[in-house]
């Protein structure tokens, strides 16, 4: 069966190894292509957990996981960790970076691990190098003059926007964002965002923006409240 | 692109202080097993090589070992000696091309007198075939000439023409002194780093001479005959400690052997000087083994530091594993990253380590062979200094995956996790 949207998550049940209640219990999640999801959730909620499912890092007890059509479950081995440099761009709340790469490097490194990523941000920039300029630029970060410097002589607020070129590079349909503004000031972030949404917008992928800051949310298309959505009892983090 | 190695090459840079010390652990104990390896295989080629070109060491008969001690080394006494008919008998065979008198039993100075003839200079080799030469006089002509070896004549301080009063007896303390028949120093010998340096030379005339007025042991009372008197009487002696011998072809040596051990005038013994000289290695050649072992206990401590350095990393470096994971590096990727990291210190510590021996190796051989004429083989490092690097290597490879596979457990559970 050929499911048109981007990720299902079907009565997913999950526990951790030594936890005697389940940590998350979602009967229904789903995104639809190029759709921008707003996930409040507060710290405790299993949200970790939750994208560490969707990025195909943990498999569900129970349940069905789809992301692109591809049922996660019959994806096994070094093959989920291809699938998740194939389909998923990622960029965390801070320390994205490899410190002691250049920012070039860091960009490029989800093409390293994907084949696929890597020929389209090559057909996109023309080159690799080309792809990472014109990422780089579209994220309003100097390119030129930062390209070849190393992670670490970064700002936070840099060090982010390089986070989300590595995410988009290479066109993944489904982008995580993993609370990517809480370190950043008030104006750094609408500044951030409003670049993070423009180039979403221009590659088409859908994201899923994680956040325990509802303040930010009347931006998406949809908003959704993990605890909500969880019937795990949340006692515990 | 980014390559593995790249982020492995750049993670160590970023810890440099801790790769560094963890390369020059390595890079020393390489060096010091190499050097001892080569010092051991060299040691034990220049023993063996005390005395070369001899096919034959023929004495009274006594033990093989014990032969080869007084004869080569001066070390202990002859309990009898063998009579010059005999040793004329030998040389005169139709197999034998050479032969070489010796006559122990004086000293000088705690230095062993040894009575011989112009054929030692001409027939005595040692190491790869070298001979002796002379670096300063000539060869003794006169019957109270003697040729210094290189250490007596640096020791005592003598020179071409100096007179030295040899000693009856080899105590150091030099029983009694045979004061009327002075030697005269005629030749000082190149070093040669062997036994040879620690010899003084003089004809078996001289010897001769030496005992003139002797009689059973003891010193005939009154002033001793004159050198020249001595000069003119009939010296040659009735007997001689040892004789080396050369063989036109080394394919009779164990037949001339079997002949001397049968000799029917009187009891001799042969010995073949390559094969007493192994057995004797193998007796002094014991510590050889200890020092290779104590080597390779520091080889395997530099090991745990490698390991322990890449061990402590890692907790700090679960952010780095939870970023490549998140790029879509697998725990396997990780496992490789970290092998690759432990590669890579070992391969630098051991280039480092080799470049160190060879300096230093170097550095030996010339002092060796400026000081005290060792000449050490000099060969290049071949065969025996791959296999051992290469066997550093493969155990630090192995050792390397202790570290690799705790980041791998360790990113397994972590996954994509930001842990500090």
């Amino acid at each position: 069966m050929t499911d048109s949207r981007l990720l299902l998550l079907e009565d997913v049940r999950f526990s951790w190894p030594k936890a005697t209640e389940a940590t998350l219990d979602i009967p229904l999640f789903s995104m639809e292509h190029g759709e921008r999801v707003f996930l409040r959730g507060p710290s405790g909620s299993g949200k970790t957990t939750l994208l560490s499912l969707i990025a195909a890092v943990l498999s569900p007890d129970r349940g069905v996981v789809k992301v692109a059509g591809t049922d996660l479950a019959t994806v096994r081995g070094a093959a989920r960790d291809r699938f998740r440099a194939d389909h998923i761009g990622l960029v965390f709340q801070q320390f994205n970076l490899l410190p002691f790469l250049s920012v070039s490097q860091n960009v490029l490194l989800p093409c390293r691990f994907s084949a696929r990523r890597r020929i389209r941000a090559q057909e996109m920039g023309g080159s690799l190098d080309g792809e990472v300029q014109r990422l780089l630029t579209a994220l309003n970060l100097d390119a030129a003059a930062l390209r070849h410097r190393q992670a670490m002589s970064l700002s936070v607020g840099q060090q982010q926007r390089v986070a989300v070129a590595r995410a988009l590079i290479g066109r993944p349909q489904l982008v995580i964002a993993d609370e990517p503004t809480s370190a950043l000031d008030a104006d750094t972030r609408d500044a951030f965002l409003e670049l993070l949404f423009a180039e979403i917008e221009a590659t088409g992928a859908s994201l899923l923006f994680v956040s325990h800051d509802a303040a930010l949310a009347q931006r998406f298309d949809r908003h959704v409240d993990l605890p909500e959505l969880n019937r795990a009892e949340q006692a515990t983090g | 692109m980014t390559g593995l190695f790249t982020i492995a090459w750049r993670s160590l840079r970023n810890r440099w202080s801790t790769a560094t010390l963890a390369v020059l652990a390595i890079a020393i104990s390489v060096a010091l097993i190499l050097t001892v390896d080569q010092v051991r295989r060299d040691a034990k080629t220049a023993f063996v090589q005390t005395l070369s070109g001899t096919d034959l060491i023929v004495g009274a008969r006594s033990g093989q070992v014990q032969l080869l001690l007084y004869s080569v080394f001066r070390i202990g006494n002859a309990t009898n000696n063998m009579s010059w008919e005999s040793a004329r008998e030998i040389a005169a065979r139709d197999e034998v091309e050479w032969t070489i008198p010796l006559s122990l039993g004086d000293s000088y100075r705690g230095y062993r007198v040894l009575g011989t003839n112009d054929d030692y200079f001409r027939h005595y080799t040692f190491g790869r075939e070298r001979r002796l030469s002379l670096v300063a006089g000539l060869e003794f002509d006169d019957v109270f000439d003697a040729v210094l070896g290189s250490e007596v004549a640096r020791e005592l301080e003598h020179d071409i023409g100096d007179e030295i009063v040899i000693a009856h007896g080899t105590g150091s303390a030099g029983i009694t002194r045979h004061e009327n028949q002075p030697f005269r120093v005629s030749g000082i010998l190149e070093p040669t780093g062997t036994p040879v340096d620690r010899t003084v030379h003089v004809s078996l005339e001289g010897i001769e001479a030496l005992h003139v007025d002797w009689r059973s042991g003891m010193q005939v009372p009154g002033e001793g005959t004159p050198a020249d008197v001595i000069r003119g009487m009939d010296l040659e002696p009735s007997e001689i400690t040892a004789q080396l011998v050369g063989l036109k072809t080394r394919g009779t040596v164990f037949r001339v052997q079997r002949a001397i051990n049968e000799y029917r005038q009187e009891p001799l013994l042969a010995i073949l000087p390559g094969v007493a000289l192994q057995e004797l290695w193998g007796l002094v050649g014991a510590a050889e083994t200890a020092l290779l072992i104590v080597s390779a206990v520091v080889v395997l401590a530099g090991l745990i530091n490698l390991i322990s350095v890449l061990l402590s990393s890692l907790s700090e470096r679960r952010r780095e594993m939870a970023i490549l994971r998140s790029a879509g590096a697998s725990p396997g990727t990780i496992f490789r990253l970290l092998c690759l990291e432990s590669s890579v210190l070992a391969i630098v510590g051991i280039v480092v380590g080799f470049l160190l021996h060879q300096v230093s190796v170097r550095l030996v051989e010339v002092l060796l062979r400026t000081r005290y004429g060792v000449d050490l083989p000099g060969r290049l490092p071949g065969a025996p200094e791959l296999l051992l690097c290469l066997a550093i290597l493969a155990a630090a490879i192995v050792t390397g995956a202790i570290p690799a596979w705790r980041a791998y457990r360790q990113s397994l559970s972590d996954g994509m996790t930001q842990r500090t």
